[in-house]
């Protein structure tokens, strides 16, 4: 019904907490010392937390904006006030969708976290890989 | 079949995005598009076959066609999305060269 409002109020605080933290991490970078070509800082800056934290906000948004639209589609959305279909319907269309919420809304915005958190273990192996080949050849 | 017809959309434009490495075709968008939306749509079918059960592996025919419309809708969308992005991102820079001509 609104299952898609849930990973989009996390996808709302994660982008934030994201650009906070890209702004904090541009902060800590040190100046650009004289014959650094442009953009390498920058690119250095990227490699934080902050970019892997937009992996999990480009992921609840692209599923956000997707649902949506399916939503939209079964009627459950409409594009004018009040926006949510239930909302005309009754307290007990209300009450349903805000268990659907609970339910279906939190467990995908559980799923898609903890699907981001496997890739940054994932990611963690691939990076460290490189040192660890380079360490078995010497 | 939505799902189904994002994950096979998700797992193509990833193989592509590894196949190219280019990213100045912005193939990213289109994978965090279609993997964030088949994680949330596979939630949703396990929530649905909960209270199915063997009932929701054989949908009415009208309930699979329409669900297919959909999910190719939801494909065109993204690609949409995706073009409209590239385009207004132009990161080769050939709007912005046409526009100077």
């Amino acid at each position: 019904m609104a299952c898609f409002i849930v990973p989009g109020a996390e996808a709302i605080v994660v982008t934030a907490a994201a650009l906070i933290l890209k702004q904090r991490e541009a902060k800590k970078a040190l100046p650009k010392p004289t014959g650094v070509p442009a953009g390498s800082m920058q690119s250095e800056a990227k490699q934080g937390f902050s970019r892997k934290l937009f992996w999990l906000a480009s992921l609840l948004w692209g599923g956000v904006v997707l649902l949506a639209f399916e939503h939209l589609w079964h009627g459950e959305v409409q594009p004018f006030f009040p926006f949510l279909t239930a909302a005309t319907e009754g307290a007990g269309a209300v009450s349903e969708m805000l268990a659907e919420m609970a339910s279906v809304g939190v467990t995908m915005a559980v799923l898609v976290t903890a699907i981001w958190v496997g890739m940054l273990v994932v990611s963690r192996i691939i990076e460290k890989r490189p040192a660890a080949q380079a360490e078995a050849q010497a | 079949m939505t799902l189904l017809l994002t994950v096979f959309a998700a797992v193509i434009t990833t193989a592509i995005w590894y196949q190219k490495n280019d990213k100045t075709l912005q193939l990213g968008l289109l994978c965090w598009m279609f993997w964030g939306a088949s994680i949330m749509w596979f939630v949703d079918a396990v929530f649905e076959y909960i209270e199915l059960r063997a009932d929701y592996f054989t949908p009415a025919l009208e309930d699979m066609i329409n669900d297919s419309f959909l999910g190719l809708s939801v494909i065109a969308l993204a690609l949409v999305i995706w073009i409209v992005v590239l385009l207004i991102k132009d990161p080769r820079g050939v709007i912005k060269n046409r526009l100077k001509k």
